[in-house]
């Protein structure tokens, strides 16, 4: 009974994520920087190129307890940098930078 | 996993109802107080499987979290578990038993005072070490199980009520110096369980080598007062996809190390190839016991353990975890194969003004 309820919950959240998810169509305008957002971890094959502030603050700290994720709506971005700035213990320069990184 | 499970199980039980009820009453809240930014809604969602000698172990599990901004210095945020496990009977007895697990994992207030400090209030998680607030998260962890000594310096459940001041103290173009202090009071409500305790965590990032260095240190407030320690050492080269994590615990009754190594294939085509998304990964760790006084949550005698892990990440933030370690002690060994599958999701909690 209980692991049915589980199941429903999970199918539950999992359409109600879907449901709020930005359509793919949606996103790309809104979030291009996101949907660009360098890899995580930069392979050596990839050419170099100038990183930004934000940038090095991301691969300096987010990336280096989690991959990137595949983008997200630019209307969080702000929430997810603050996040970032208590889970990393990010200062406001870098807060700043990362934010920049998001919406250039 | 292993010590999620423990955790919920002695600790973070919790209706689905109250669970939604302090969800709802914080996006209200959140919603009347007219948040600049969207709250978030982010986790992950797993599917995992444990085999041993026993059998099949079977554990769905869901972590949602919350994160809402109110204002541009307040963010209220939430992280919850659901679990269900469902393992054989074991010895003559056939079928399964299964046994349904929710409660919140933290509930706190973050306020940004100034560009280096932030207060934060309420049902934290624990500052010592790396696992528990950076690396337990079943879409972040490279394995399923979480390392032998992820119980010390965490104070039992994990979590601590109070308050803490965390920020980066200095922060150069070379180095970065990360801090948190924290003093959590002692409490028996059942979702917000925790042991009156103090302890604090310093931590140096070497930029250009992108070498972490970090030390933890907490005490035990309540019966035999105890002092942990802790040390951790990662490294990440540059223009690389391999990390190495490594980490020492000492607690009055037990010590014990872990060793991560990963290494994202992306040299054989970028980490968008499918040959790249590959992730092998190994974790050697070994604990010794000091005294056997006290149930810690570490082997009870001396241990080694090895985990040795392939990882691949589809597209979509999906991962698929598979790993196989071997236990040795004086006790015996054992043999555990693990596989799981995680989604990773971030999602305004709702339609914001930026995406009108």
């Amino acid at each position: 009974m209980r692991f049915e309820r589980l199941c429903v919950a999970l199918i539950a959240g999992t359409a109600v994520t879907m449901l709020a998810s930005p359509t793919a169509a949606q996103q790309a305008p809104i979030a291009p920087t996101v949907a660009h957002t360098p890899p995580s971890r930069a392979p050596a094959a990839q050419p170099a190129h100038e990183k930004s502030d934000g940038e090095r603050v991301f691969e300096a700290n987010c990336s280096r307890c989690h991959t990137a994720p595949d983008g997200f709506s630019q209307g969080i971005s702000g929430t997810v940098v603050l996040h970032m700035r208590v889970r990393a213990s990010l200062s406001a320069r870098d807060e700043q930078a990362l934010l920049r990184f998001f919406n250039p | 996993m292993r010590l999620s499970l423990r955790k919920l199980s002695t600790s973070l039980r919790l209706r689905w109802t109250r669970c939604l009820g302090l969800a709802a009453v914080g996006l209200g809240f959140a919603c009347l107080c007219h948040a600049q930014e969207t709250p978030l809604i982010s986790g992950g969602y797993g599917l995992f499987t444990n085999s041993s000698k026993n059998g099949t172990s079977y554990l769905p599990i869901a972590e949602p979290l919350i994160a809402a901004p109110l204002g541009e210095h307040i963010l209220v945020e939430s992280r919850a578990a659901l679990v269900e496990s469902i393992s054989p009977r074991g010895g003559s007895q056939g079928g399964y038993d299964h046994s349904f697990f929710a409660g919140l994992t933290y509930l706190q207030g973050d306020f940004l005072a100034t560009p280096h400090l932030t207060v934060v209030a309420g049902s934290f998680l624990t500052p010592f070490g790396t696992y528990n607030e950076r690396l337990s998260p079943a879409w972040i962890n490279n394995l399923q199980d979480g390392p032998l000594i992820a119980s010390l310096g965490i104070m039992g459940t994990g979590t601590g009520l109070g308050a803490q001041v965390r920020g980066s103290g200095l922060n150069t173009p070379r180095y970065n110096l990360t801090y948190a202090a924290y003093y959590s009071t002692r409490s028996g409500k059942q979702q917000f369980n925790a042991d009156r305790s103090f302890g604090g965590q310093a931590s140096l990032y070497f930029k250009p080598p992108r070498v972490e260095v970090g030390l933890s240190y907490g005490r035990l407030l309540q019966g035999t007062h105890e002092n942990f320690y802790g040390l951790h050492v990662w490294y990440e080269p540059a223009g690389t996809a391999f990390r190495l994590r490594s980490e020492f615990a000492r607690g009055h009754h037990a010590q014990g190390y872990w060793v991560e190594a990963d290494y994202r294939t992306a040299h054989f085509g970028g980490l968008d190839s499918w040959e790249g998304r590959f992730e092998p990964v190994l974790r050697m760790q070994q604990t010794w016991r000091r005294d056997t006084l006290f149930r810690d949550g570490l082997p009870l005698v001396n241990a080694q353990r090895v985990d040795i892990g392939l990882d691949y990440n589809l597209p979509h933030n999906t991962r698929i975890l598979t790993s196989y370690a071997r236990q040795f002690s004086a006790t015996g060994g054992s043999r555990t194969w693990e596989t799981g599958i995680v989604y990773r999701f971030l999602t305004p909690a709702w339609k914001g003004r930026k995406d009108q």
